[in-house]
């Protein structure tokens, strides 16, 4: 019987992104999550056993689940991301699939910005390699809260502590170094079953979660309330009918913290200040809503708003700047240069910029060096910029909002989206990871 | 409201959202997005589920204004009447301005011919191309997710399609946070899929909480059939039966609603949108796969047909 009730009782939504290298097995791991917990149907699952047939393999081979592209299944690689959807008796899941290739830094980075947690694959065999440490790079410079390093292959190494016990020691060091604040090692086989749904025969000596069973219990938020409120207007809603003659509502999704009816807050760029009085959360008054709820909100007094301002507590509004600082990951064929003109887009405004520094590039595999005056960055490179900005957006540092804290840097010629930006410091570092870790939103 | 001490059981969580409510506030804000940046969108509208809901959270987006989009919709001349029916009434109801592009039309005169198997679900993509050109639609929103198959599993929400509108997959813009890139040149659209990360479950779920009315084909009622390539098609004047298929007459209920020649129907005794979901979440096929003749074509019939254009 399959887990109706069960399934239907789920409420909680949990994002998270999968990486590992062409052989680490992520797709079978993936299969694997999908095929056991039930989200495999059998239509699909007779489709991927008459091909794998066609290609001559005796069993189904669940990598073939998750190959969606025609190119990919002629040449057998994963290209790009791939979003899938299950679920259990206990939450519902987003899955971000993305490729592990160098080349394909661009996809990780992409999966990552909206996951809550990122699952790490490395072979028993080979332990830490250097691009288990660029996936771990890429978690923290993200700042995804979670990271799971999902040590594969235990039945190759005859399932001994011992090395599961060094990998996942090595790795827990390097990723609390990049200030990750929340790292579990789970000894898996993907192939055979071990530690993936179902705890495993072999493993006497651990005694923690399968991948499934962390997946449902990690906690899915953080705590809104320890965030100042940042609301980005996307919309100005003004019916103008005999029924709502004056009515004049902000929409928008609310980005970090908790607004409430009474907040005195301010309206960035401009800095004009008013009171909430009412808050419509999609037809219904409420006294308070918080991220990531899409709500309308009504101002006391009759200000100039429009799409991309921000309102803001007046208490704790972010700074202003036309001189945005903080690390990119370039995202395109074409490398981005000192002196390039593009457009920025964050939060619900886009503006003419300047890329007027590249001081540095990331070496992600090298202890994080940093190679000074790059010249440009190319497709995957990771670095420093500064970007000079025609008007003044309100930014967070991105480490305290992930949503106002980034932005886009586009081609204004042909509309392409050429890097992704984070404000602030790359990386959080292992003192600030054990502050969060004190603060105890790390529930 | 207090600050959280202790929030180890999420469900003592005050600030706790389920995942309907996630889902809801991801396509409002798409919604809106679209809203903000394009000049001139359109929601796609068949009367399908998906659809439906669609303009039900369009309309939750910028209540208490009206919705700031037209309505479109593709008629193969294969379309059950009760959704038709459903379609004219909600578009009266909310008094909104609908579009319908007739695929008849094209076979009267000769711009499209009629395929062998009578099938009509591929012909719309060139009416379906034409309406957008015409209409000068920069987005276009479609009830696509992500969920239904392999091809739309790597399918962005801003989806850009060229001037002939197609959909080339290297390139696809990266989508990062919930920064969207709407930007196209003249002549080039936007697909816009508010419900990339919905399943069908989450479909149903949220019709029953949100108690919205959908076409009466979606429950089970008894109708005359027959079998073909393992599914239950409506008899009628497009290709079937032919002499080997018995018409029967079965309770059934639709899962999708597509083009009368090649949507199947389930056998089902749901009668209620309750008993509709406890028979998806026990189902163990997917949506299309027990109910779409034309994705069984080929294993990449989808990206073939998104390639050229379609939803």
């Amino acid at each position: 019987m399959t887990p109706t009730g069960q399934t239907l009782a789920a409420t909680s939504l949990l994002r998270f992104a999968t990486a590992g290298s062409v052989d680490d097995g992520k797709s079978t791991l993936v299969g694997r999550l999908l095929h056991d917990s039930k989200s495999v149907l059998t239509d699909q699952l007779e489709a991927v056993e008459a091909a794998s047939l066609r290609r001559g393999q005796q069993t189904p081979d669940l990598a073939l689940l998750t190959d969606g592209l025609r190119a990919e299944r002629e040449q057998g690689i994963t290209i790009d991301v791939a979003y899938r959807y299950f679920a259990t008796p206990a939450r519902r899941f987003i899955l971000a699939d993305t490729p592990g290739h160098v080349q394909y830094t661009r996809n990780m980075v992409t999966g990552a910005s909206t996951a809550q947690l990122a699952v790490v694959l490395v072979d028993a065999r080979n332990g830490v390699v250097e691009q288990t440490r660029r996936h771990a790079a890429v978690a923290a410079l993200l700042r995804v809260p979670h990271v799971v390093l999902a040590v594969n292959k235990m039945d190759l190494v005859d399932y001994a502590e011992p090395a599961f016990a060094a990998i996942a020691e090595e790795f827990t060091a390097y990723a609390a170094s990049l200030g990750v604040p929340d790292i579990t090692a789970i000894p898996i086989s993907a192939l055979a079953g071990d530690n993936v749904v179902t705890p495993s025969a072999h493993m006497d000596w651990y005694g923690g979660p399968t991948v499934l069973e962390h997946l449902e219990t990690v906690p899915v938020g953080e705590d809104p309330s320890a965030q100042p409120a940042r609301f980005p207007v996307q919309y100005v809603i003004r019916p103008q009918t005999s029924d709502h003659p004056d009515y004049r509502g902000y929409a928008g999704r609310i980005a970090a913290g908790v607004l409430r009816v009474g907040d005195e807050v301010t309206v960035l760029p401009s800095g004009g200040r008013s009171v909430i009085t009412g808050i419509d959360a999609l037809g219904e008054p409420v006294k308070a809503a918080w991220a990531p709820q899409s709500v309308t909100v009504l101002l006391a007094d009759d200000l100039d708003i429009s799409r991309g301002d921000l309102i803001a507590p007046a208490a704790e509004p972010p700074s202003i700047t036309q001189d945005v600082e903080g690390t990119v990951c370039h995202l395109h064929e074409r490398p981005l240069k000192v002196g390039d003109r593009v457009l920025l887009k964050h939060a619900t405004r886009t503006v003419k910029a300047i890329v007027k520094a590249l001081p540095y590039r990331i070496d992600l595999t090298a202890g994080l060096a940093h190679v000074a005056d790059p010249g440009q960055l190319d497709v995957n490179d990771i670095g420093g910029i500064t970007v000079r900005t025609a008007e003044p957006l309100p930014l967070d540092a991105y480490q305290d909002s992930r949503l106002t804290g980034s932005f886009l840097l586009i081609d204004p010629a042909d509309g392409s989206t050429l890097t992704a930006g984070m404000a602030g410091e790359a990386f959080a570092g292992p003192a600030a990871a054990a502050g969060a870790d004190q603060e105890g939103w790390d529930f | 409201m207090t600050t959280v001490t202790d929030t180890s059981a999420t469900t003592e969580d005050p600030y706790a959202l389920s995942h309907l409510d996630a889902l809801e506030s991801e396509a409002v804000h798409i919604f809106r997005e679209v809203a903000g940046e394009f000049e001139r969108p359109v929601i796609l509208f068949s009367g399908g589920k998906d659809s439906i809901v669609m303009l039900h959270l369009a309309l939750k987006a910028f209540a208490p204004a009206s919705v700031p989009f037209g309505l479109l919709h593709v008629d193969t001349g294969h379309n059950f009447p009760e959704v038709l029916e459903y379609r004219d009434r909600t578009v009266a109801t909310h008094g909104l301005r609908l579009h319908v592009a007739h695929v008849q039309d094209y076979i009267d005169d000769g711009r499209l011919r009629e395929r062998p198997d009578g099938t009509r679900n591929p012909l719309q993509t060139v009416p379906l191309l034409d309406a957008i050109t015409t209409g000068r639609y920069d987005a276009v929103f479609g009830g696509g997710r992500r969920d239904e198959e392999k091809a739309r599993a790597k399918e962005r929400v801003f989806s850009l399609r060229d001037e002939f509108g197609a959909w080339n997959p290297r390139r696809q813009r990266p989508e990062l946070w919930q920064l969207y890139n709407g930007r196209h040149a003249p002549g080039e659209h936007v697909r816009v899929f508010p419900l990339s990360n919905w399943t069908e479950l989450d479909v149903w779920q949220y019709i029953e909480r949100e108690g919205i009315e959908l076409p009466g084909i979606y429950y089970a009622h008894e109708r005359d059939v027959f079998a073909r390539d393992g599914m239950w098609l409506t008899a009628g004047q497009w290709g079937g039966p032919r002499r080997a298929e018995p018409v029967e007459r079965r309770l059934v209920r639709y899962r999708t609603v597509g083009d009368m020649s090649c949507t199947g129907a389930v056998d089902s005794d749901a009668v209620t949108i309750a008993q509709v979901i406890t028979e998806i979440a026990a189902s163990r096929l997917t949506e299309r796969g027990a109910t779409r003749a034309d994705d069984k074509m080929s294993e990449a019939a989808m990206e073939d047909r998104k390639r050229e254009g379609y939803f």
